[in-house]
């Protein structure tokens, strides 16, 4: 886990790229879009049924490794409102089972709103923690801190002859997006214009890397 | 042949180019035709080229119209109008002239069985080409197929000189029964005219391309009637164009012809070129089989050629008469190609050609071919077993690889039961097998096909005119105001639409056009001629002057290793460091190289970058300086390690991309379809790390890892290397860049260390970098 401020508050980067909120044991996730897969399926397009749980796991293991006593979810958590449905069992007992170990909330995102069943937690549109707003997608004109998901951003660079991308964050002095935290969400450059016209002025991308948080000023 | 036809037995015809092989295969079905005229599809024309069908039914037509026999004879492809398409199936030519996909599209539909009930003869042509490949594939399960449908249909193959003809006698049969083949062979032609371009000034130290000889190879089309300049690559081939247009000071008219310009850009240099109009036609592949232009005169072979079997094709498309010998002149790319070259002429003069490599079929063409079989229909699971067995790729194919691959098509074919609702094959009384709605059908043929092309993006003026199509890859580096060269042409960016680039003519400077895509290795038996060459001071004096000098320096600078020994060597270049390696053991077996001691760089702490590698040398860079190179070539735990790397580089990911879509797990991209700042897409490279986590055994992953061995060398050669390796190393540490290492440090094509190490040390140079720029006060 490597130190980032934001918003004057304290938190930590998880490599998975959640966010730990250490003042309030929180962890903040976003874009699980559980069951894409299946959504898939129903098409035609048999996707490994095997993505949700994958993403749980993942996220068991860094509610284990940050000890996070509560787990926000940003948004598009399920690919589509009736994904909890679809939950495969294996994949089904470990969410019931995380929602009851700690406080879960579902924060509703464009692909999950209306969601019906949700295997525990509550559901909210947006929340509000200590001042700072929690919200699916992040609105230009919010004039509180904000932090936000759905837009999966990723850095890439090119150097010595070399291709890296990461799934990143995008931070502003009062607004910071998350990156995707499923295990089959895609990316969105970071400098995309649909990125930099939510933000505004002074974006940069946010790399965590072993020891800290690298930063790269995205032009708007 | 038609001795073969009367005695109804399959035929393999071998001959030289200019033999007149084509009409050959198809005599017995004219002859048949005129004897007892039919109505119905009577023959079927398989070519690995769409160009090649047009061309063959222009040459078949012209004897058939001159008889004025009652004998239609029609193409089809990707690109035939559906209109037409629809007209062929309800109303057949006596002769359809198309390529193994659309071949498997027709299978695909209901009424297959009665299209292909009375079909007689089926003549696939290149059959070179085909064998050994996943087009190979799909066209032996679709003959096959059509066996069933048509029990007496005859099988043709049409060959270029090959090695081993018996090996294609086997993969042309039913059952693989050598013996239900009879071998036609062909009057050898005269031995062609061959010759290496002597430059006018060096030969060149790096490069693959031979631009610098544009001014003389400009010369040579001035001196010749027609010729074709070949490149091994479409970017190449774009490149060499500009050369010789900007050297082209009496405008002689010259053209370019490769696989991503649109349709009517190729229909139209093809016609100029058999009309006489044009002087060269610079080209790729697309072009080195069949067609028939008999003005051509020349053929010039751009960089190595690769192997002598593969040059003689090539130059076959010059002079197509039998008696006179076809004149070939190769450009070599720089001095190890140099020696290439000359390795080449010295087989084609001992007689030797390349040796042929066949393997199992792939499995996800089969799934795809099952899909196509279902779509057209209800089937028993046993009896299209037995029907896939049959053909000689598949003939090993195990009990439960077939019913992994029903169920992959059923439901993805998962551990996990998940999809059962969604199923798109049902067996809806035991052993009896059909698709679920019609949609699944649909679907099916939307994304047929063996070849994955990466995401392209069409080129358009803004009159809508398609000029061709180039890489999403490179698509995406482009802004407006920029301009590249492409269809021979510079473009200027004028915007976006969709996927679509649209373009106006420029005169700007541009770049030049990338494609990804795989490089051809330079044959095993070339290697080892080049290898002999180093060593023996005694074939120096038949090299160009530079050549030599060349030679010589890295002999005082460094050493010349003897055949039996692999040269490494170490230097620091550019803010890097080196590691040299070279084992001429082609361009596959050195990227198996490259991943093996890039996986041990990283784990030694040395923090390798990235590699390089060309048919002769590995060369990887990386930010730490290697002092044992010994330590890194060692053989043990090769296996293991071996997986494990491959499992975490980008070339399985690459191949999984592949079967993901030929297998028909996830849908192919159409241009177009893309929207923007929206993700529709999903990342196969991300299926693959849950699949790998969660059901590394399922059948995409096992065919995923078939093909990246296939792309690879076996594990057996890279271990002889490696073993080798510790007898015959010879290290030498270079204080800077030698001779011998030149022609490999300006390679194209990079390939990446597996993340680590170095990808944080970079990102945080690049956030330096990017400090350091903004704290700067000047």
């Amino acid at each position: 886990m490597v130190p980032l401020s934001f918003a004057s508050r304290n938190f930590a980067v998880l490599p998975s790229g959640a966010l730990y909120w250490e003042a309030h044991e929180a962890l903040l996730i976003a874009d699980l879009h559980l069951e894409k897969a299946s959504w898939f399926a129903r098409f035609g397009q048999m996707l490994p049924p095997y993505d949700s749980e994958a993403t749980i796991d993942a996220v068991a293991e860094d509610v284990a490794l940050s000890g996070a006593r509560a787990v926000y979810c940003l948004g598009d958590s399920f690919h589509d409102r009736f994904g909890c449905d679809r939950l495969p069992q294996d994949a089904r007992a470990k969410l019931t089972a995380l929602t009851q170990a700690v406080r879960w909330v579902w924060i509703t995102g464009n692909h999950d709103a209306g969601m019906i069943d949700h295997c525990g937690g509550e559901v909210v549109v947006e929340s509000i923690v200590d001042g700072l707003v929690l919200r699916h997608e992040a609105e230009a004109h919010e004039p509180r801190p904000e932090l936000s998901g759905h837009f999966h951003p990723k850095l890439r660079i090119k150097a010595r002859g070399r291709r890296v991308s990461r799934r990143c964050f995008v931070a502003t002095e009062k607004k910071m997006i998350l990156p995707a935290y499923g295990a089959l969400t895609g990316g969105l450059d970071a400098d995309h214009p649909a990125i930099l016209r939510a933000m505004g002025r002074g974006a940069a991308a946010l790399v965590p890397v072993s020891d800290r948080v690298l930063r790269f000023p995205l032009a708007a | 042949m038609l001795k073969a036809a009367r005695d109804e037995r399959h035929a393999l015809l071998v001959a030289a180019t200019g033999a007149g092989k084509t009409l050959a295969g198809f005599l017995p079905s004219l002859v048949d035709l005129i004897e007892t005229p039919s109505e119905g599809l009577h023959t079927l024309y398989i070519s690995p080229l769409k160009a090649l069908a047009v061309d063959v039914q222009r040459n078949l037509l012209t004897p058939i119209e001159e008889m004025g026999l009652p004998i239609r004879v029609e193409t089809r492809s990707g690109d035939t109008p559906s209109n037409r398409k629809q007209r062929q199936r309800s109303r057949p030519p006596q002769m359809l002239l198309t390529t193994p996909e659309s071949l498997s599209l027709l299978l695909s539909y209901p009424d297959a069985d009665r299209l292909f009930g009375g079909l007689r003869t089926i003549i696939v042509d290149e059959v070179h080409a085909f064998a050994k490949e996943k087009r190979g594939d799909l066209l032996s399960l679709a003959m096959a197929r059509l066996q069933k449908l048509s029990p007496g249909m005859r099988r043709v193959g049409l060959s270029a000189t090959i090695a081993d003809p018996d090996a294609y006698r086997a993969w042309l049969a039913p059952d693989g029964d050598i013996d239900a083949v009879r071998l036609v062979e062909g009057e050898p032609g005269a031995p062609a005219d061959l010759s290496i371009l002597t430059p006018e000034e060096r030969v060149p130290w790096s490069g693959h391309s031979g631009r610098y000889a544009a001014s003389q190879v400009l010369d040579l089309i001035d001196q010749h009637g027609a010729s074709i300049i070949f490149c091994n690559t479409r970017s190449l081939c774009e490149l060499i164009f500009q050369d010789l247009w900007s050297a082209n000071d009496k405008q002689l008219p010259i053209g370019v012809h490769h696989g991503s310009l649109s349709r009517e850009a190729r229909r139209k240099v093809e016609l100029a070129m058999a009309e006489g109009r044009l002087r060269g036609l610079v080209a790729t592949a697309s072009l080195d089989m069949g067609l028939d232009w008999g003005n051509v005169d020349l053929v010039a072979q751009m960089g190595a050629p690769k192997g002598s079997s593969r040059l003689l094709q090539r130059v076959g498309r010059a002079n197509h008469r039998l008696n006179e010998p076809s004149k070939g002149m190769i450009v070599p790319g720089n001095r190890f190609e140099y020696l290439e070259a000359r390795a080449c002429l010295d087989a084609i003069d001992d007689g030797e050609l390349d040796p042929e490599q066949f393997r199992p079929g792939a499995l996800d063409v089969l799934a795809q071919h099952v899909m196509g079989v279902a779509c057209a229909g209800p089937f028993r699971s046993d009896e299209l077993l037995a029907e896939v067995r049959s053909a000689a790729p598949y003939a090993g194919l195990r009990d439960e690889e077939w019913e992994a691959i029903l169920q992959l098509n059923a439901t993805g074919g998962y551990a996990l039961k998940a999809y059962d609702k969604y199923r798109r094959l049902v067996e809806q009384e035991p052993g009896l097998w059909r698709i679920t709605k019609p949609a699944v059908a649909q679907k099916h043929r939307l994304n047929a096909g063996v070849i994955v092309d990466n995401v392209m993006m069409d080129v358009r003026f803004r009159n809508g005119r398609k000029i061709g199509r180039v890489e999403e890859g490179f698509g995406s580096t482009l802004t407006i105001g920029d301009a590249f060269f492409f269809s021979g042409l510079s473009l200027e960016v004028e915007g976006f639409k969709d996927a679509d680039i649209i373009v106006r003519a420029s005169k700007k400077d541009g770049r030049i056009v990338s494609y990804g895509g795989q490089r051809m290795s330079m044959s095993t038996h070339l290697a080892a001629r080049v290898r002999g060459f180093l060593a023996d001071r005694t074939q120096w004096t038949r090299f160009p002057d530079d050549v030599r000098e060349w030679l010589d320096v890295q002999s005082r600078r460094s050493i010349l290793p003897e055949p039996h020994e692999l040269l490494v060597e170490t230097f620091p270049h550019e803010g890097r460091h080196y590691l040299v390696a070279y084992s001429f053991d082609g361009w596959n077996a050195h990227q198996s190289l490259g991943m093996l001691i890039t996986n041990r760089m990283e784990r030694a702490g040395l923090k390798p970058l990235n590699w390089v590698a060309n048919d002769y040398a590995l060369a990887v860079s990386s930010l730490a300086p290697v002092t044992d190179p010994r330590a890194l070539f060692s053989a043990d735990i090769l296996e293991d390690e071996f997986r494990q790397w491959v499992e975490e580089s980008h070339l399985l990911k690459r191949a999984f991309r592949e079967v993901a879509v030929i297998g028909g797990l996830v849908e192919r991209q159409h241009p177009g379809q893309r929207k923007t700042g929206k993700q529709v897409s999903f990342s196969t490279d991300l299926i693959y790390d849950v699949l790998k986590r969660y059901e590394p055994d399922h059948l995409l992953m096992r065919a995923a890892w078939e093909d990246a061995k296939a792309r690879m060398t076996e594990l057996g050669r890279l271990a002889r290397l490696v073993e080798r390796a510790a007898a015959t190393m010879v290290h030498v540490e270079a204080e800077r860049v030698t001779p011998l290492a030149v022609p490999l440090m300006v390679v194209i094509g990079r390939e990446q260390a597996p993340g680590g190490a170095a990808d944080e040390a970079l990102l945080v140079e690049a956030e330096q970098a990017l400090i350091d720029a903004a704290m700067r006060i000047d």
